[in-house]
């Protein structure tokens, strides 16, 4: 019947957002933090004494982006010290930089460090195989959703494909299972040259919660190069949508 | 047969209260008591303890609410075979499998006896994810289909192993393991807790309240501090948010999967509102960060308590509105109805739960069963199911359960006023060697988290057990003698969990 339909669209509206490069996140979103030293570390000391993966150090003062899990308790337990904004653009090209130190405004990218032929050959469409690699669906989720019907990242011509062969890149989520080790590396080695890695969340960055466990194999990122590295628990799709955007230079930084 | 029994609001039960049976006598009992369809297991595992192995089995009686432990031990180098009760009751599969792969039990004539998720302390270091025992079936018709572990979405990884007759399913065997990260493994390994509140998070992201919150309770009860009404509010009002998300999500990926693209981009625009909502209150979509052991860091307020009812009541309405268009849709219902039917009685023989378990008229759900947080105060559930067990009757239960977690946010926030919650506690020794029970009704059914301690009041087991365990099989079940192109909207139907099963 015609007139549900009707009800729908007209209800549904207009729902994309118009400018991705425009966007903000309500403020109580926990993305890049702030780190200001005070003469007194003692809170600092305890945030580090209880944050989960260990994403603090103290001397010299910074907090990793690839080990946090952004659940923001740090922030209650140092209050002088640290502070969450809700800046999304926290995806570099170096593990390095998601080190975030006194002082430091935003992560810095590297545009230089990416690849001259990433945005020559894929500017204008980036074919994308994810493989969940004991990724807790929520990572999975988001990448989802920068494909849906608000964010819709299909416009810049990025998106998902199903066989590895036909896709340009992979993006792997999780923290690596040894039990998914072999697949990823079937995934990987399907990919036609040239070809890109992309690390979804804090978890595929660091291991995370799981950094220790028995049950994970980080060979794989040792072995190949990784061109983009995107923290968060989950990574949010704009944090995905910035990052990708700044590899293929859609976006001025 | 003696058991403790107890309900899903009593503390902690200290372990030499439990009582320690013959497993003669669990067996013939257990066989008689899962005869009843208000009884089933909740959970059933094995730890090594001095130089014993000793097996906790938890029942759970919807009809009394109440819940019954029980344990057996054996000598760890034991090698006698226990007959096994999978082969009269199947919904043992899991728990049987699973103590055989850790601990090399064997279960005398256990029909299914395979690996479940190859973890990394299994007892057997050549059974590997490469040589799964897949079962087969020799026939010149026959032919077999293999997916997985990769599939075509961005989803979790798992292998399925079709056996078609033509075009349809004769069988389909799930071979699961590939998400194993040791999640129990690392609860016991720490005694920072709110690392362990991080990993009840991580334990399936898309139930990520509701592990915390089972992990929240269970925490609670080793303390011996119930949470205040205003937290129980304000965590069930969370556990319904997380459940209109994800049953909006899976309206909109049963509409993707028949190719009907209004009922997709609706639910999308809708699943947006709600997780931005829960975004908005504790800043993350998921609701991660929000639950957290006798306390919160992020109490309601009275602008985002009005933010929540103004995006409830709209998605409502917009809700349920695509819910109306679908049922007016007949090339819709076409594809949905009377496909990967899972009658009654084989939903109560593989011991399903969950929304899954309501689908085909199984009477299965915590929130009335065992109540627990708002559920045993001011909201009295009442049990939404569906008797055809189709993919319609699952996409049904689906739909009037958003409008009944919608009407419950509502009911739940109309006269609430914020008050002052205690902040989250991670320093209270727990009780020494006790066991805590916390079950809740996630969106997909049934998670039941249990604890045991060690003297120093340290979690020293931890055993997780999320719903997708027992329905696997039912999905399993629902795709037989149906055209293998309807497996995606099986599989949708259900949206099980990979990594709450390989954990």
């Amino acid at each position: 019947m015609i007139f549900p339909k009707i009800k729908v669209l007209h209800s549904h509206g207009w729902q994309y957002i118009p400018d991705l490069n425009a966007v903000e996140l309500t403020e109580e979103f926990r993305g890049r933090p702030i780190l200001t030293p005070t003469a007194d570390m003692t809170d600092v000391e305890a945030a580090a004494k209880l944050c989960p993966t260990k994403a603090i150090s103290t001397a010299p003062f910074s907090l990793d982006l690839g080990k946090c899990l952004f659940c923001g308790e740090c922030a209650m337990c140092a209050p002088r010290n640290i502070r969450f904004t809700n800046d999304y653009k926290i995806g570099s090209t170096s593990r390095q930089a998601l080190v975030i130190k006194p002082g430091d405004e935003k992560v810095e990218f590297h545009p230089e460090q990416v690849r001259e032929d990433i945005p020559k050959l894929f500017g204008k469409a980036l074919k994308l195989r994810q493989v969940s690699a004991a990724g807790d669906a929520s990572v999975e989720m988001e990448l989802n959703a920068s494909g849906n019907v608000n964010f819709d990242f299909g416009r810049y011509g990025v998106e998902f494909v199903a066989s590895p062969r036909h896709a340009d890149g992979v993006v792997i989520t999780g923290p690596i299972s040894k039990n998914m080790a072999e697949a990823l590396d079937i995934c990987y080695h399907s990919i036609p040259e040239p070809k890109l890695v992309i690390v979804c969340g804090s978890e595929a960055c660091s291991g995370g919660l799981f950094s220790e466990s028995k049950a994970i194999s980080r060979e794989f990122l040792e072995r190949y190069h990784v061109d983009l590295w995107l923290p968060g628990t989950p990574t949010h799709p704009m944090t995905f949508i910035d990052g990708v955007m700044n590899l293929l230079r859609l976006k001025k930084r | 047969m003696k058991y403790y029994t107890t309900d899903n609001l009593a503390a902690a039960v200290a372990l030499k209260d439990i009582p320690q049976v013959e497993y003669a006598a669990l067996y013939e009992d257990v066989k008689e008591r899962l005869k009843d369809e208000n009884c089933h297991v909740a959970h059933y595992f094995a730890r090594a303890e001095q130089n014993e192995l000793k097996f906790y089995l938890i029942l759970l009686d919807d009809k009394t609410h109440t819940v019954m432990i029980t344990s057996f031990a054996m000598e760890y180098y034991d090698d006698i075979a226990l007959p096994s009760l999978t082969a009269l009751h199947p919904q043992m599969h899991p728990f049987e499998r699973e103590i055989t792969e850790l601990y090399n039990v064997e279960f005398d004539s256990m029909p299914w006896n395979k690996p479940l998720r190859f973890p990394f302390n299994r007892s057997n270091r050549n059974s590997t994810m490469d040589n799964y025992p897949f079962y087969s079936i020799e026939g010149e018709s026959l032919h077999e289909v293999n997916v997985g572990p990769i599939h075509a979405g961005i989803i979790e990884p798992g292998a399925f192993r079709f056996i078609c007759n033509g075009e349809n399913v004769l069988h389909l065997e799930i071979a699961l393991g590939y998400q194993h990260r040791g999640v129990e493994h690392e609860f016991a390994a720490t005694s920072n807790r709110l690392r362990q509140t991080l990993l009840s998070e991580s334990i399936a992201g898309d139930s990520a309240v509701t592990h915390a919150v089972a992990f929240a309770m269970a925490v609670e009860k080793l303390i011996g501090n119930k949470a205040d009404n205003n937290l129980d509010i304000e965590r069930c009002v969370a556990l319904e948010l997380e459940r209109m998300a994800m049953h909006i999500a899976d309206t909109g990926a049963l509409c993707t999967d028949v190719g009907y693209q209004l009922g997709q981009v609706a639910c999308e625009a809708l699943r947006t509102v709600t997780i931005n909502t829960t975004q908005a209150w504790c800043g993350n979509r998921f609701g991660k960060g929000l639950i957290r052991p006798c306390g919160t860091n992020k109490p309601l307020t009275t602008e985002k308590i009005e933010l929540i009812r103004r995006n409830v009541e709209d998605v409502r309405r917009r809700y349920n509105e695509v819910k109306e268009d679908i049922e007016s849709s007949p090339s819709i219902l076409a594809r949905f109805e009377q496909c990967g039917l899972v009658p009654k009685a084989e939903m109560l023989r593989i011991g399903g739960v969950g929304m899954a378990s309501r689908a085909s008229g199984v009477k299965r759900d915590i929130r009335s069963s065992h109540p627990y947080a708002a559920y045993a105060s001011s909201i009295e559930h009442h049990t939404i199911r569906q008797h055809d067990g189709d993919v319609m009757a699952r996409l049904m239960v689906r739909c009037n359960e958003v409008l009944q977690s919608a009407d419950y946010i509502l009911k739940m926030l109309e006269n609430y006023t914020p008050a002052t919650i205690a902040k989250p506690d991670y320093t209270t020794p727990l009780q020494g060697e006790s066991l805590a029970i916390a079950m809740v009704e996630g969106w997909r059914g049934e998670v039941c988290h249990v604890a045991i301690t060690n003297a120093e009041g340290e979690i020293a087991t931890y055993k997780v057990k999320d719903p997708s365990l027992h329905n696997w099989m039912g999905l399993a079940l629902a795709v037989r003698g149906e055209g293998i192109s309807d497996f995606p909207i099986n599989n949708k139907s259900f949206n099980l969990s990979y990594c709450g099963h390989d954990l």
